[in-house]
């Protein structure tokens, strides 16, 4: 062996690499919506890279209406024990407690999620306090920022959960790269002026210019319903799809769930994704976006 | 003339690894242009090969279906180095112990999928690595790690332990970490496996200008 010995003492646990790195893991990957642990199955078997636990998909919490909150410790458990990929578990925006029961039972990443019903109308969790890694949500820079500045460890886009159209899951998407591209042009002190404006941290602004991209993983959420849908979230650069009610609200979700898999392998690839695309059988029937009534609208929680 | 590095693409931390390699290049004075193999025909042209971390029933699935599982045999059976890093460790070794993963047998071990435990349980500590460019430990990050179990008949060499369970090993031209290099700056792994390995075939082409 080596002239230096191994010292166990040394290792140290949810650091920001630790963190950081197991999202940098899932990129290129997709992460499925799972309601019990038959779902996990097909999810994996798929080819999925995690699944993520939750009481119901967003599309039926959005018919249900009513308080919307984390699983059944016990459900997400089984799901735990069923796969090997790693699981994730949705708590409620500002919801600490839910939050580290989550993390007690074992999910390997919290999803701080608007699409539940927020515990807190004025502050987010505070991740850094957490072994477990967060992802959540944002519509622009100052909120992924924000969001960094917690402690999330990925970010992704707060498309219209649960309503099978992608178009403000795009929407999203260009206003963060968008706002990246602006700020790649901008002299120090228009970056600090900038800074102030998106109400974003000076420090974390500067470093989003200089490497051209968030400092965090960037995933598409929201909307998601097709290969399609996830091959046009790759060619506006996000790292990996989340698909929600996408999969087990289509018609045969094996055949819907290893499609999107392969189509966000292949999103340059017009001809494969063409071969993939073809027989899958309805997809999610869906709620067009510009049909939706404001308060109906689950993105503008937790900003 | 620079040397090609191909980094398998299909899933996982390939922007990392593209960087290390880059980073470890320029150490030893190489030139290297980097592609992203996501299909079939790269493999080929390639010098030097890394599998990146990720999920391995995914990469597995993606390897297979995409026709790139075969040519990464060939690439190594004719002695050029690869670098497997966690999941890409899985599907290089002989053995993951799970239905879902095809292993490559690309190195004689077996090993056991998130062997210390799930994400709360990942970690990072420094690392005694034999073969290493100066005897400092390696940083090394531990993400839902595996760990190699069986070393078979000892064709494959330890190169590091963690708490009595080797979790870098070298076979021939290939390496295979458990824990990230990729994920750090220090890219001594990287230059061990594509630049200081031995038992790999990688042309000797003019040193940069």
């Amino acid at each position: 062996m080596s002239e230096t010995e191994t010292d166990l003492e040394e290792l140290r646990r949810g650091t920001d690499l630790v963190k950081r790195g197991f999202a940098r893991m899932q990129k290129g990957g997709v992460i499925m919506d799972v309601v019990n642990k038959e779902q996990a199955r097909i999810a994996e078997d798929a080819g999925a890279v995690a699944v993520m636990s939750l009481e119901a998909v967003p599309a039926d919490i959005r018919k249900r209406g009513g308080v919307a909150r984390m699983a059944d410790p016990a459900d997400v458990e089984e799901i735990v024990d069923e796969v090997s990929i790693p699981v994730m578990g949705k708590s409620r925006i500002g919801h600490t407690k839910e939050a580290q029961i989550l993390e007690a039972v074992g999910v390997d990443m919290i999803d701080e999620s608007e699409v539940l019903t927020p515990a807190d109308d004025a502050y987010h969790i505070d991740k850094r306090d957490f072994t477990a890694p967060f992802v959540c949500g944002a519509r622009n820079l100052g909120e992924a920022l924000r969001r960094i500045d917690e402690g999330a460890a990925m970010i992704r886009t707060k498309g219209e959960a649960g309503t099978g159209d992608v178009n403000q899951a795009v929407h999203h998407q260009r206003t963060i790269k968008g706002a990246i591209r602006e700020l790649e042009g901008m002299k120090h002190e228009e970056r600090e002026a900038y800074a102030r404006e998106i109400e974003a941290p000076a420090e974390l602004v500067h470093e989003t210019a200089e490497m051209g991209r968030l400092p965090v993983v960037n995933f598409a959420a929201g909307g998601i319903a097709t290969p399609a849908d996830a091959a046009l979230m790759m060619h506006h650069e996000c790292d990996g799809i989340f698909v929600g009610s996408g999969i087990f609200g289509a018609e045969n979700p094996p055949e819907m769930a290893e499609a999107i898999v392969e189509a966000t392998n292949n999103w340059d690839d017009p001809e494969t994704l063409a071969e993939i695309s073809k027989h899958l059988g309805k997809g999610m029937k869906g709620d067009a976006n510009a049909d939706l009534a404001e308060e109906e609208k689950l993105q503008g929680r937790g900003v | 003339m620079s040397l090609i590095a191909g980094v398998v693409a299909v899933q996982g931390d390939v922007e990392e690894h593209a960087a290390a390699i880059e980073r470890a290049a320029q150490a030893h004075d190489r030139e290297v242009t980097v592609r992203e193999i996501r299909d079939s025909g790269i493999v080929p042209d390639c010098n030097l090969l890394a599998m990146p971390g990720g999920e391995s029933t995914t990469i597995s699935r993606l390897l297979h279906s995409e026709g790139i599982a075969p040519e990464i045999r060939d690439h190594v059976a004719a002695g050029k180095p690869l670098l497997a890093t966690c999941a890409g460790l899985i599907v290089a070794s002989s053995d993951a112990g799970d239905d879902r993963v095809d292993e490559l047998g690309l190195i004689d071990v077996s090993v056991e999928r998130n062997a210390f435990g799930r994400q709360r349980d990942s970690f990072e500590a420094p690392l005694a690595v034999d073969g290493l460019a100066d005897d400092e430990p390696y940083p090394a990050v531990f993400i839902r790690a595996p760990a190699i179990d069986d070393v078979g008949d000892g064709n494959a060499e330890v190169l590091a332990a963690w708490d009595g369970r080797p979790v870098a090993v070298k076979q021939g031209s290939v390496v295979g970490t458990a824990f990230h290099p990729e994920l750090t700056p220090d890219s001594r792994i990287h230059g061990l496996a594509f630049f200081e390995n031995g038992s790999a075939d990688v042309p000797e082409l003019e040193e940069t200008a």
